[in-house]
């Protein structure tokens, strides 16, 4: 981790934060909360903040329930690092889990390991579908990084669907 | 009985909360699933009047209660959906299993 950071290019970042939290399910609206503070200067619309929250909601979920196999330890943790690149998002979700085997099973609409837990398998389409870019790592049992971005402040531009 | 459910003849309605993610869904899916049985009604009725956020928590909530009772011959509604919830309906595909109403 401590790599990545330092080839960080720091020029073309505005505005950064680190977040350690417990892997339990009281974390999964405290997570979308702060992103949802963390873009509020650039002035979104509330179309593009529930787009974040829906999609940073389904990637906290996923580290919880399958990377740390929805244990509710207190020890297990969550790393999620927001930046902004001007107007661009950047949102990386990490767990130290089982990882994942096979992202691209993983990834596929409906697929889910946890079905008596009566997930829909649709975790990773919200993330693709409401954020621009979606790009996952992962090793088994080493953990998986899940990393998100989107460009904020074009509701004035597209304005809504309907 | 919780003021989040109410059976009105064989239907249950059920009060979806402000913010429906994993952390909530578990607790509404278990009391749903016990006034399903207990009252044995046909129908479930979702309504997400108060809801401002939704995860793919929320179509768990709606497939695993559809699986329940289609069997029975029930169905599945959501009713007070603003765009923001039929957006998620509807990329999940669940429009073909229940009914979705304003």
């Amino acid at each position: 981790m401590i790599e990545i950071i330092d080839k960080k290019d720091y020029r073309q970042i505005t505005n950064e934060i680190h977040l350690e939290f417990a892997a339990v399910s009281d974390n999964e609206s405290f997570a979308r909360m702060a992103v949802s503070a963390f873009i509020t200067p650039l002035n979104p619309t509330l179309e593009e903040v529930s787009d974040v929250k829906t999609a940073v909601s389904e990637a906290v979920t996923n580290a919880i329930i399958h990377g740390y196999e929805n244990k509710g330890n207190i020890t297990d943790r969550i790393y999620m690092n927001c930046e902004l690149k001007k107007d661009i998002l950047e949102v990386e979700i990490i767990d130290r889990g089982v990882g994942i085997e096979d992202i691209h099973k993983a990834m596929e609409p409906l697929y889910t390991t946890r079905p008596e837990l009566e997930r829909s398998g649709m975790g990773f389409a919200f993330m693709e579908a409401f954020m621009d870019d979606l790009e996952v790592t992962s090793q088994p049992g080493q953990g998986t990084v899940v990393r998100m971005c989107k460009k904020i402040g074009l509701g004035s531009w597209i304005g809504s669907e309907e | 009985m919780d003021e989040e459910f109410r059976i009105i003849d064989n239907y249950l309605m059920i009060r979806m909360p402000t913010e429906i993610d994993h952390h909530k869904s578990v607790n509404i899916s278990a009391k749903a699933d016990r006034y399903i049985l207990s009252k044995k009604v046909e129908n479930v009725v979702f309504d997400f009047e108060h809801t401002t956020f939704m995860d793919s928590s929320g179509i768990g909530i709606i497939v695993g209660r559809y699986k329940k009772i289609s069997c029975f011959g029930g169905k599945v509604y959501a009713v007070h959906t603003g765009s923001r919830i039929r957006r998620i309906l509807l990329l999940a595909g669940v429009e073909n299993i229940i009914q979705i109403m304003e």
